[in-house]
């Protein structure tokens, strides 16, 4: 037997397994079946997840008849990994340090820095309150608590799971426990849960199910009884919105909201489009609950969502990996990234299901799903294409085939943040996290378009088109970070010593994370030079000019 | 070390170049192209108003009442000037004006979700993953804003909107999204203005090169947008926005209160009023939104108090203004909402989503106004038999022909799939008469 394993192991890994259990003569038929099973499932082990994404990957390319692009320069990529990981650019000293860093490691030392850098916690913050609660102000809502709440798990690196299970059973003080804010934002309406119905499958499930409401979905396998049977769930959420005194008016004004348990017991009614009336006791994906008197649904409906389906991994953790994804490449597995299942199959199937069963096995550890993500040999591609992918163009349509990085527009938030990096006003003390998130939150709310409809969605202005431009072009904003005041990034770089051709590398550096080429300082210092005497001038515009440029608004 | 040591300045020294930068920097020459003629921008031009009713209003409160029918509701119909058409008691103002308008009572459309019936509605298609397909708006820009030589600002305006995306026609198309009060946001000062042309050198230098790396095509939309921006900035047909602002050589008068009145004086009265001043400048498509309408609870009472009365305002005002000025006959108007509401009354006295029957108002346009295309049952659940049922495509038809926009235009998908106009709807045979 001894010898027997270490030709597993020696040939395991080269898929020749099955020829295997003929060497040993004691197995019976069946025993030799089952540990010719076995050895296929430890072979398939053996090959290692880092590996197995590339490989995933690779394949996609060659079935498609296209070849990647060439790896990213250190200059692409640590502005890339900066914003993806912390919603921000480099600074100049920090991308100086990466950039002259000459171990051959350093990109994933970087990884793992940027991992515990507290705007690592900011950003993902920032991203999941979006998701859960949105840009703009759901009435009796409280984005701080929302953030308090993600705070937490993200800087603990909370498991996946603990974190969804904590948000779809919260109950409780909007600021005391911030996760309720996600389930009074869906309550905006009386509408016994629809939209609390939907959000959770859309977000936390990739399902979406809001058309089954009131007939069976046309595409998908949902039906409009399992519409309602999951509805139940969300039967017993009640809220409370406390009001209070103000001593100095007299008056009764908005206190804090709580979401509280409501008793709620039997089925849920429901019409069909005949009009008749239907009823849908608490079920989930075929697993039933007692809809008995005590039991808390929401409990319950806890457990259920964590567990596998049909031998595949749960459907929370595929939804966070097609997500999280999404996150890095601008394009996840499924177009759009919530809307999972037979009716939209994934471009690439066998990577999610690995990627999704490894996070369950990893017990959730997004930062562990991150890693695996950004150390594969798809994230580290440049932007640019070559002659042999120009097909590979999910901007048109087409499915990704994430042979070059794909361009993603910064979002908002970290348009802001990137500025006040870029203009050093980090530096000067813009007070706690709460100040400098209620700046940010004050500053979000010119882009946000808000529907007023019962699906509570929005959308923003902050999307590639004039009012952008605009903000880009003549807000208060930008005028700060062009200001040449004492403190800001280009008074300590006129200030320093340093030449003409310093000055221009150190605010392409400050601004766009690279050098510019030879060529690029030529034709600024032509231009520098119209300026005459009035040179402070000219550095400001060329300043403007760099943060207004395309290669700063985007990702790539 | 003093900043101002190392160039020769110091701080009064700065602040006085910087007053007297503007003559000395160059490339000022995007001013240029300011004067607009005129008389090549008024009223013989084309133009659609859309009225979007956010929410998906309830028709057959409005449009299409169901007397005597157990989905009836509380409201009685009245007669309009139109023969033979009757609408809401609680749109009289309207009903006064209705010879220029019509309706289109038998809407059958698919989509009952906000989201997607929003966007079926826009674009004429249903939702795709692999596509984004262009709102109307954007086409209009697309095939009639690129020949308005004299139109600086955007040739699709939405007041109060934000939904709709120009898809594959490209950035440039997409809706420009303004507050009813007009104001644009991040409008440069003067002497943000003075430093521009300098700035926008520089940075067309600075872009290029990101242009020609390689990496798709947003590089370059990214510039054409800022053109776009830079266009409007510094536009005068930005007074168009301004309900205050005076501009003879624009056509345009400083609104008096009692007009303002007239449209209402609420955010889509106001809208409203915005939207005909940009019409007047050359704008071919403008969108005004009215919000309010997913009335799954007390749907009466609040039609009656809030939504009609600002709606009846708003529609007649319209219709009125723009008759008066001889530009209703080149402006065509569409009322609609992502889908219509339940006929029957729920049990919070609402109307749910409801997408199978239900009624879009047009008018305007050189049309043949002053009808009710197409009927539902008595009770208002289904299209009446024999009454053809019509989809977006075929409102959107109607208006591209009304604007002289070919029907059998065909677009290109980024993919390189032809994608028809309209979804290849056809105009309404009854309105185009």
């Amino acid at each position: 037997m001894q010898s027997g394993r270490s030709f597993f192991r020696l040939f395991g890994s080269l898929g020749l397994v099955l020829t295997l259990a003929g060497f040993d003569s004691n197995l019976s038929a069946d025993e030799a079946k089952k540990s010719e099973e076995a050895t296929v499932a430890a072979a398939g082990a053996e090959v290692p997840l880092g590996e197995f994404i590339d490989q995933q990957i690779r394949q996609g390319w060659q079935d498609n008849e296209i070849e990647a692009s060439a790896a990213a320069s250190d200059e692409e990529w640590v502005r890339r990994i900066y914003l993806d990981l912390l919603g921000r650019i480099p600074t100049m000293e920090e991308a100086r340090k990466f950039l002259a860093d000459e171990s051959p490691r350093k990109r994933s030392v970087l990884t793992e820095e940027l991992l515990e850098h507290e705007d690592y916690v900011r950003n993902f913050t920032t991203v999941w309150s979006n998701n859960c609660i949105g840009r703009g102000a759901p009435q009796r809502v409280s984005r701080t608590g929302m953030e308090k709440f993600f705070r937490e798990a993200f800087a603990k690196n909370r498991p996946w799971n603990e974190i969804v299970v904590d948000i779809v059973t919260a109950s409780g003080h909007y600021e005391e426990n911030g996760a309720v804010n996600y389930t009074l934002a869906q309550m905006q309406n009386a509408d016994e849960g629809v939209q609390l119905t939907a959000m959770t499958a859309r977000l936390f499930l990739g399902l979406q199910v809001q058309c089954t409401q009131c007939h069976n979905h046309p595409f998908n396998k949902w039906q409009q009884d399992q519409f309602w049977e999951y509805n139940s769930f969300f039967r017993q959420v009640g809220k409370i919105d406390h009001r209070k005194l103000d001593p100095n008016t007299g008056r009764m004004v908005d206190d804090y909201s709580e979401v509280v348990w409501q008793e709620f017991s039997g089925p849920v009614y429901y019409e069909k489009r005949s009009g008749v009336m239907q009823v849908a006791y608490p079920r989930f994906q075929g697993l039933e609950v007692d809809p008995g008197v005590g039991v808390d649904r929401r409990v319950e409906f806890g457990k259920l969502i964590t567990q596998p389906v049909d031998g595949a991994p749960p459907q929370i953790a595929q939804a966070m990996v097609n997500r999280t994804w999404s996150h890095f490449f601008g394009y996840g597995f499924t177009r759009p990234v919530d809307d999972m299942g037979p009716h939209n199959p994934a471009s690439h199937p066998d990577l999610l299901e690995r990627l999704s069963r490894e996070f369950v096995t990893a017990n959730y550890d997004v930062k562990e799903l991150i890693r695996w993500i950004v150390s594969s040999e798809a994230y580290g591609l440049t932007s640019q294409y070559n002659d042999k992918n120009k097909i590979d163009d999910p901007g048109a349509g087409e499915v990704p085939l994430f042979s070059h990085m794909y361009l993603k527009s910064m979002q908002a938030e970290q348009m802001y943040d990137s500025l006040i990096v870029a203009s050093n006003a980090h530096k000067s003390g813009r007070g706690g996290w709460g100040a400098q998130e209620e700046q940010r939150r004050i500053w979000m709310q010119q882009f946000v378009v808000a529907f007023e409809n019962d699906e509570n969605d929005e959308s923003t202005t902050f999307n590639g088109t004039i009012p952008q431009a605009l903000m880009m072009m003549n807000s208060e904003l930008m005028d700060k970070a062009c200001s040449v005041e004492r403190g800001s990034f280009l008074f300590e770089s006129m200030s320093s010593p340093g030449n003409e051709a310093q000055k221009i590398q150190e605010l392409y550096l400050a601004a766009l994370s690279r050098n510019p080429t030879k060529t690029e300082i030529g034709k600024v210092q032509k231009m520098l030079k119209s300026y005459g005497n009035q040179k402070l001038m000219g550095y400001q515009d060329l300043f403007w000019a760099l943060l207004n440029s395309n290669e700063f608004v985007f990702i790539h | 070390m003093s900043l101002w040591n190392n160039y020769g300045m110091n701080r009064r020294h700065f602040m006085q170049h910087m007053a007297t930068a503007a003559a000395t920097v160059p490339a000022m020459n995007f001013l240029s192209h300011l004067q607009a003629n005129a008389d090549v921008v008024k009223s013989k031009q084309k133009a659609c108003i859309l009225m979007w009713m956010g929410g998906g209003p309830p028709t057959i409160d409005i449009w299409d009442l169901k007397p005597g029918s157990k989905n009836g509701g509380e409201f009685k119909p009245i007669d309009t000037a139109a023969p033979g058409v009757q609408i809401s008691e609680h749109m009289p103002e309207t009903a006064k004006v209705f010879g220029d308008l019509s309706l289109v009572r038998s809407m059958s459309t698919r989509e009952a979700d906000h989201g997607r019936g929003r966007y079926y509605m826009q674009t004429s298609y249903v939702p795709n993953p692999t596509v984004v397909h262009p709102t109307f708006g954007s086409v209009v820009s697309y095939e009639i804003g690129k020949n308005r030589k004299a139109l600086e600002i955007p040739a699709f305006v939405s007041v109060d909107g934000g939904a709709g995306q120009a898809g594959f026609l490209g950035m440039t198309h997409a809706p420009f999204v303004v507050d009813n009060t007009g104001r644009i946001r991040n409008a440069p000062t003067e002497e943000g203005k003075a430093r521009l042309g300098a700035r926008l050198t520089m940075l067309d230098e600075i872009e290029s090169g990101f242009i020609k790396s390689g990496r798709g095509e947003l590089p370059k939309a990214h510039q054409d947008v800022y053109l776009n921006a830079k266009n409007l900035m510094t536009s005068r047909q930005m007074a168009a926005f301004d309900v205050a602002k005076a501009d003879a050589g624009l056509g345009l008068e400083a609104e008096s209160q009692a007009t303002k009145d007239a449209y209402g004086t609420n955010g889509f009265g106001q809208g409203l009023l915005m939207a005909r001043r940009l019409v007047q400048v050359g704008v071919p498509f403008v969108e005004v939104n009215m919000g309010g309408w997913d009335l799954h609870a007390g749907v009466f009472d609040t039609l009656k108090n809030q939504r009609l009365p600002q709606l009846d305002k708003g529609i007649s005002a319209i219709t009125a203004d723009l008759k008066r000025r001889g530009m209703l006959e080149n402006t065509v108007l569409v009322w609609m909402g992502e889908f219509g509401r339940t006929p029957r009354i729920n049990q919070d006295v609402g109307r749910d989503h409801w997408a199978a029957s239900w009624s879009v108002m047009m008018g305007g346009g050189g049309l043949k106004n002053g009808q009710a295309v197409g009927a539902t049952d008595k009770d208002g659940v289904q299209i009446a038999d024999g009454s053809k049922a019509y989809l977006p495509g075929d409102i959107w038809a109607t208006v591209a022909m009304a604007m002289g926009i070919p029907v059998s235009t065909v677009h290109t998908s980024k993919r390189g799939r032809p994608m028809k106009l309209a979804n290849g709807g056809t105009p309404i045979q009854e309105l185009i008469g």
